[in-house]
């Protein structure tokens, strides 16, 4: 891999911008939508990769369809290059739409199938605990995901297992596939459920990475920890942020014009 | 045969990799084993789903789960932890289901386990084990313990005939050799038709197979000799005729080349009465009994 995408010294808006500005042409590029769910966790994922985590540290992507802003944070530390974002979506890819079994060594579980990740990463933090491992496991959800099941059985397990080094993110962009988080399946207000299952529980805004920082990196408590991060579906789009539509549909060559023009000054 | 798995793997004790999860059941069998583990036992509640995933997370960083429930609630509710979760990843993860076939008899159909392994087959890098005997049980452990990959073991009544000691634990195994048909039976099955088919007169005594370990590894040359051209072949299974032995077995004997004279394929055919009984029951609704397996013998003995 190289490292020419790779700046140390990036003022963390600048890196920002750049990532979304990459991410607005990888999808564009390769004709594929779900651009709102990437830009409201971009933010939260970004600020995990340079800001919280570090060697031994893992991470679940629950919202699976989040997987380009993954891939552009990896493409960030100069894990995975210009020539692999090329091939995003394309036929014989490694980069799927949704994240891959096997190939990149920073992506531990093909997601996509809503509901799993807090388990995995469940499974992961005990791991560590029984194998006497330092290092902590991060698991990002969708808001819509709260509506699977088996989210809550592993809320259940997390807790009664005090997986202390467990932190659960979920992004809070308030849209999920055919209508709002409150027209589908009201949850509101979500914070108070994990609240309610014990778990210490802040809300912060998702787009600000140092809060995202603050947040992930504070001493733990008696485990697990849930950070509810406030996003916007389609952040820093403007045509983009809060519609529905952006779940789903690709570009025309006019909006991305305008899309990185809108970023590239956030 | 749940105590004889308790026991093999309290014997398993001390390796630190191994992590045991139950969703919630063990009562009066698993007690020495969590005595053992201490807090590598982890009743994972009633929540299956979770519980085949927090496996794959054990198993990714480098642990060898076995995740042990009623045998549908460890392969049906679960299926898609199973499948995006643990074979994907190719995990080798232990998925361990109890009273496989009607082995929850009169509990209801909800306790069945009638196609368990036929599903799981479908997956990448699964296999599956369906020991007969309770002395197969320490083998088979050990076995799993090696694996490289997802398995499932299906665990039943250990049907072992008193007075008879069946050969140690194998893929296949000929438990009685005989001048007539060939039976091919799954797992406890085979026990079961030990005692009453040894007692027929030798020259229409049958062949008998145990077959224990899917999907099908190479037929022993043995198997072969007794399936000569026009020979009759049953395959007997306490599971549902689609994705079953039946099936397998004879896709493979057809890539052979072997030319049968006659194939029956017996397997649970779920509820033709629409009532509930003991195992022996609804084995006898299928014709999966003894009983119907010697009239079968002597039907096709008489067939002209």
């Amino acid at each position: 891999m190289t490292t020419a995408n790779v700046d140390n010294d990036e003022a963390p808006s600048a890196r920002r911008a750049r990532a979304r500005r990459r991410l607005l042409q990888m999808h564009f590029e390769s004709g594929v939508g779900h651009l709102g769910p990437n830009l409201s966790a971009l933010d939260v994922i970004l600020a995990l990769y340079h800001d919280v985590m570090r060697p031994g540290d893992q991470f679940v992507l629950s919202k699976g369809h989040a997987a380009g802003a993954l891939y552009v944070a990896l493409w960030t530390l100069g894990r995975l290059d210009d020539d692999d974002l090329t091939q995003f979506h394309g036929e014989g890819t490694l980069l799927s739409g949704h994240p891959p079994a096997s190939g990149i060594d920073d992506i531990l579980f093909a997601t996509g199938s809503l509901g799993h990740g807090l388990g995995l990463a469940s499974g992961l933090a005990l791991a560590k605990r029984l194998r006497g491992e330092p290092g902590r496991v991060f698991c990002l959800t969708s808001d819509g995901e709260w509506n699977e099941g088996s989210t809550w059985e592993s809320l259940i397990f997390a807790r009664h297992q005090r997986l202390t080094n467990l932190s659960l993110i979920i992004d809070m962009n308030g849209l999920q596939g055919f209508g709002t988080t409150q027209e589908v399946a009201d949850l509101s207000p979500l914070a108070e459920k994990p609240r309610a299952f014990g778990l210490e529980t802040i809300e912060i805004d998702g787009h600000d990475p140092q809060a995202i920082a603050r947040a992930l990196n504070a001493e733990a408590g008696s485990g697990p920890r849930c950070v509810v991060a406030q996003t916007r579906k389609g952040r820093g789009v403007s045509f983009m942020e809060g519609r529905l539509e952006w779940h789903y549909l690709p570009m025309t060559p006019a909006q991305y014009e305008q899309a990185l023009g809108e970023v590239g000054a956030t | 045969m749940r105590n004889a798995f308790s026991e093999s793997l309290v014997a398993q004790a001390d390796r630190t990799d191994f992590v045991f999860l139950t969703g919630d059941l063990g009562y009066k069998a698993l007690e020495p084993l969590r005595e053992a583990l201490g807090p590598r036992f982890i009743n994972a509640g009633v929540a299956e789903q979770n519980m085949v995933s927090v496996s794959a997370g054990l198993a990714r960083n480098g642990l060898r789960p076995w995740a042990y429930s009623i045998a549908p609630f460890i392969y049906a509710r679960p299926f898609e932890q199973i499948r995006n979760d643990v074979c994907l990843h190719a995990l080798p993860v232990v998925l361990v289901g109890n009273g496989g076939g009607y082995g929850y008899g009169v509990m209801g159909a909800t306790h069945h386990a009638l196609e368990d392994y036929g599903v799981l087959l479908t997956l990448p890098n699964m296999r599956v084990f369906v020991p007969a005997f309770d002395a197969d049980v320490p083998e088979v452990v050990t076995l799993l313990f090696d694996a490289d990959g997802p398995r499932y073991l299906r665990l039943g009544l250990g049907e072992e005939p008193r007075g008879w000691k069946p050969p140690p634990f194998a893929p296949w195994r000929k438990l009685m050799a005989g001048q007539g048909a060939t039976i091919v039976a799954v797992g406890p099955l085979a026990g079961s038709l030990w005692s009453p088919l040894s007692e027929l007169p030798v020259e229409t005594r049958p062949n008998l197979w145990c077959l224990s370990s899917l999907p099908l590894e190479a037929l022993p040359d043995e198997i072969k000799n007794d399936l000569r051209p026009g020979a009759f072949l049953c395959v007997v299974e306490e599971h549902v005729a689609q994705g079953g032995v039946g099936g397998m077995l004879a896709a493979r004997l057809l890539e052979m080349g072997c030319a049968l004279g006659r194939f029956v394929h017996r397997s649970a055919l779920g509820y033709p009465s629409g009532r509930y009984g003991s195992q022996k029951f609804h084995r006898r609704e299928s014709g999966l009994d003894p009983k119907s397996i010697i009239a079968l013998l002597k039907e096709s003995r008489e067939a002209p």
